[in-house]
């Protein structure tokens, strides 16, 4: 496929991620200024770091007046998953690709896109992400924008039916290998039931979602590997 | 001392994008090890599946409709349907239920 069709496709794929974004967006920007952002600096934070539990989190530190190394740290620990998206990306990244895409993609690297990309067949081209990131950054920074100059535009029936969204879409991604594949499908199982139980459990459930979020995924898929490690030619699956 | 927000806004900025840009960048050759491969093969699914559960339950306005959009999901991802069509039906899902109970 050219670069052409590559982008359009990742542009096509993008859509559901935009809507998504632009409820979860949306409420961020009605908080943002709630916390004492002006409308500006909500649109610039969006635009600049593109990360939903990161920016919710930094406005009680912003708004407390709290330390840089502070907010640096707690960026830190809720974004830590990327990282390892980052690392699973970097296996399946076009091998061809000069090392600034690899820069400039990974600004949009997040959980949605890397979903996105990690359900394609054998290698990412830089130009599926570019397209990706063309409609949900959009999305992204128009939600933000629309939450903090306008909070009531949209009834909040619709921004609740739309936070499902993106988790639905997590599910078309995950559930259609998990059918053909008796191994995903246990894991898959196993990885909800763990889950819940680290959300409900006391003493675990006061953890953040990006320390349980990495901990479960390092934990299980560790536990997957040893137990079922993949073939060879199961990479490109 | 006062800090100021353009200041926070571009910290959280550097961190973001050094902890997404760094790994991909730095680890360009094909890892060997059969256990990391497989490591990294099971990652994605792992991911996912607890970002999205039990999350989904409190992403709407109630634990039933999260539900209801949840199921929606599996089953119509099960069957095969696009990423598009599932999210929509699913915020569908949501929107109905909801205006059903109030």
């Amino acid at each position: 496929m050219g670069r052409r069709k590559v982008f359009l496709k990742g542009s096509r794929d993008g859509i559901p991620v935009m809507l998504g974004y632009l409820a979860v967006s949306f409420s961020f920007g009605i908080l943002a200024v709630k916390a004492g952002l002006t409308e500006g600096q909500s649109i610039l934070m969006s635009a600049l770091n593109l990360t939903s539990a990161g920016q919710f989190a930094s406005l009680s530190i912003i708004a407390a007046s709290g330390g840089y190394v502070e907010l640096a740290l707690s960026q830190f620990i809720i974004n830590l998953r990327y990282a390892l998206m980052s690392f699973s990306l970097s296996q399946k990244f076009d091998g061809k690709a000069h090392w600034l895409h690899r820069c400039a993609a990974a600004f949009g690297n997040t959980d949605e896109i890397f979903a996105l990309a990690s359900a394609v067949k054998g290698e990412v081209s830089p130009w599926y992400i570019y397209g990706m990131m063309a409609v949900a950054v959009p999305g992204w920074v128009t939600g933000t924008a629309l939450g903090a100059i306008a909070g009531n535009v949209l009834p909040l029936r619709v921004l609740s039916a739309l936070g499902v969204a993106l988790y639905a879409m997590f599910c078309a991604i995950v559930v259609p290998p998990a059918k053909k594949n008796e191994t995903l499908l246990y894991l898959i199982l196993c990885a909800m039931a763990l889950s819940l139980i680290c959300t409900v459990l006391p003493g675990i459930r006061e953890m953040s979602d990006g320390t349980r979020v990495i901990l479960l995924t390092v934990g299980i898929s560790a536990a997957a590997a040893l137990l079922r490690p993949v073939k060879e030619e199961q990479d490109e699956a | 001392m006062k800090h100021s927000v353009y200041g926070y806004i571009l910290i959280m900025a550097l961190v973001t994008y050094l902890i997404r840009m760094l790994p991909l960048t730095l680890i360009r050759k094909r890892i060997k090890s059969r256990f990391l491969q497989s490591f990294l093969y099971y990652v994605p699914y792992v991911t996912l599946t607890v970002m999205t559960f039990p999350a989904i339950l409190s992403a709407t306005g109630s634990p039933w409709s999260g539900a209801a959009g949840f199921l929606t999901a599996i089953a119509l991802s099960w069957r095969g349907k696009g990423l598009i069509f599932t999210s929509l039906v699913s915020c569908a899902a949501v929107f109905l239920l909801e205006a059903a109970i109030v």
